[in-house]
């Protein structure tokens, strides 16, 4: 008997013609609630030349790959990705369906739940399954961080959310996981788009984007001027790193918009983040404190950057990220440092 | 041109309440600002007309308090606002939100371009800009970071993504939601606060929208919020000084680095 409840299905997120990893991630977190619910697990690739590379998310943990590659989805057009969406979810009926909080991501889900008329939580950190009611228990943070948040959909489905990126380690890929890919061709009026893709500019910044980094050296306006500043590239460098920046750091222009964290910024959550001359306002703190390790450098003991601290040094950033820099060698550390 | 901004009143984001029995956001009795990124939306629209002409409306919904965010975007060069306010609007979630807002927009014109900010610094979703272009059945585009040219009932535009632009058009109506680094918001003239303090800006409630009760607010929302809580952040962290011990801070950071594999073992021996 095949369980009555639909499936948990994630979006799983192309970049530059390959799965990127945030996909893997929702998989984890996807294996955990079809698990719990005793239901399938489906990944969903929208797509040009994408159907010979769904192996990895099988690997990665899903059951069921839907793809539809189709000439016209080779870029992110809205119109068109939400036609399909809303097509195949209308065929498939999920019961849960996840894509990360990506800028695609956090743009498909918002137009896809007006039209299925259902709910869509932003930004979760946790997700878990609900044992009495078997309902989708969603956490997210709201106001910075200040108040964490359970949100559910009893009655409406899918229950839809977006995931925050990195909040979960994909599972370890094992080759031999076996899935089922069902091929799905477009239907000709939903890939029809009044959108033009016209170009790309990709920005030459040190390392990855700073929501996809493991290592974040950011940097504030304690380092004084736009060449201490790049001190922190360096650094950032070495450890295979990006470089991230507090608001008066980028309102200073020594940094651009895509690299301010916090409140009116980006919320990441690397592996290492190293605040170099930020103090730590409410703001800033809202889109950091959720690394899993802090490190401060600031010259005010008082800072409130030190009380989310694992390790703080009370110093001049200025005179303590040379040292840092002088400690490893170029080309030392981790993979996956040089831009994109 | 026809344009539209949407705005939000949010708490001033040091001091924040939420009510334990509803999960909602208590809003009153506390201090109130306009989203500091909807203030990007503003400056773009006011930036537009300057350059094209025409007319900006700001809409707003949320208590009748918002008759200040409205008037202060009025001041920075907006020409008119309607704010979207009724009891029964009260627990709407971005859905109903959404629902209501799109209503309140049909009801106070027709549009060539609306305006929204990235997301509110309260509710932190950004689904709302979005949801309302897909109710209106506008072009909708999010991470909006320059607008290039807007001709011929067509819009070209910048969105911010993953590592790097991507430049890309369609046709009006277009819903923009902004980023920061499109533009730096003005200060309001004294003659537009004069201005704003002489524009009367008339109430949308729920039956002048003619949406059925049954969609709006707490009722209307899919969604539910179960439980909150307010997480402590203070990690009680070891803390250095360098003018004691520099080499010791500095070693503790390098070994913390070696650990997480940021430093390869190798580079120890090597210093």
């Amino acid at each position: 008997m095949p369980n009555s409840r639909g499936d948990v299905w994630t979006l799983a997120e192309v970049r530059d013609g390959a799965i990127h990893s945030v996909s893997w991630e929702l998989l984890a977190w996807g294996r955990k609630l079809a698990d719990k619910l005793g239901s399938r697990l489906a990944s969903v690739v929208l797509g040009s030349g994408v159907a010979d590379k769904t192996d990895s998310l099988i690997h990665h943990g899903a059951d069921v790959v839907y793809v539809v590659d189709e000439p016209e989805l080779a870029t992110y057009r809205p119109d068109a990705y939400n036609a399909v969406l809303v097509s195949l979810v209308k065929e498939y009926k999920p019961e849960i369906f996840i894509a990360s909080a990506t800028t695609t991501g956090r743009t498909v889900m918002p137009v896809l739940y007006v039209d299925l008329e259902t709910g869509l939580t932003a930004d979760c950190t946790g997700l878990d399954i609900d044992p009495e009611t078997k309902l989708l228990l969603q956490t997210r943070p709201a106001i910075g961080g200040n108040v964490m948040a359970d949100i559910r959909t009893p009655n409406t489905r899918p229950q839809m959310c977006t995931v925050r990126p990195r909040s979960k380690r994909p599972l370890a890929p094992d080759a031999n996981r076996r899935g089922e890919v069902i091929v799905k061709r477009g239907a000709a009026a939903d890939l029809a788009s009044i959108y033009q893709f016209l170009s790309f500019d990709r920005e030459k910044a040190v390392g990855l984007p700073i929501q996809d980094a493991e290592i974040i050296v950011a940097g504030g306006k304690g380092m004084k001027n736009p060449k201490n500043f790049a001190l922190l590239e360096e650094l950032a460098r070495r450890l295979g790193g990006s470089v991230g920046a507090s608001r008066q750091a980028v309102d200073l222009s020594w940094a651009p918009y895509s690299a301010q964290v916090g409140l009116s910024g980006k919320s990441v959550t690397p592996k290492i983040y190293i605040a170099c001359g930020i103090s730590g306002a409410v703001q800033h703190l809202a889109g950091m404190s959720a690394a899993d390790t802090v490190i401060a450098i600031n010259t005010d003991p008082d800072a409130p950057i030190f009380r989310v601290a694992d390790i703080g040094i009370i110093g001049n950033a200025m005179e303590i990220v040379p040292k840092l820099i002088d400690m490893c060698p170029g080309g030392c550390g981790r993979k996956g440092g040089e831009a994109r | 041109m026809r344009m539209a901004v949407l705005i939000k009143q949010v708490p001033a984001t040091e001091n924040i309440k939420i009510d334990e029995k509803t999960g909602t956001m208590i809003r009153e009795g506390v201090e109130a600002e306009l989203n500091p990124l909807d203030l990007h939306a503003v400056e773009e629209a006011v930036r537009l007309k300057e350059r094209l002409g025409g007319e900006i409306t700001v809409i707003s919904m949320g208590p009748p308090a918002a008759r200040r965010a409205i008037a202060s975007a009025i001041a920075m060069g907006c020409d008119r606002g309607f704010l979207i306010s009724d009891r029964k609007f009260a627990g709407s979630d971005t859905l109903a939100t959404s629902l209501t807002l799109a209503a309140g927009v049909r009801k106070a014109g027709e549009f060539d371009l609306i305006f929204a900010g990235e997301r509110a610094t309260d509710g932190e979703t950004g689904q709302v800009g979005p949801a309302v272009g897909r109710y209106l059945g506008a072009s909708v585009f999010t991470y909006v970071s320059k607008v290039a040219s807007v001709e011929g009932g067509r819009i070209v535009l910048e969105r911010a993504v993953e590592g790097g632009h991507e430049t890309v058009a369609a046709p009006l109506p277009a819903l923009l939601c902004v980023v920061k680094e499109i533009n730096t918001p003005r200060l309001c003239t004294l003659a537009g606060k004069m201005r704003a303090r002489r524009t009367e800006i008339p109430l949308l409630d729920a039956a002048s929208l003619g949406i059925p009760d049954a969609k709006l607010g707490l009722g209307g929302s899919p969604t539910k919020v179960v439980r909150v809580m307010y997480p402590q952040i203070t990690r009680n962290g070891k803390i250095f000084s360098a003018a004691d011990d520099p080499d010791g801070a500095v070693r503790a950071v390098f070994d913390l680095l070696r650990e997480h594999g940021a430093i390869e073992e190798a580079t120890s021996d090597a210093e």
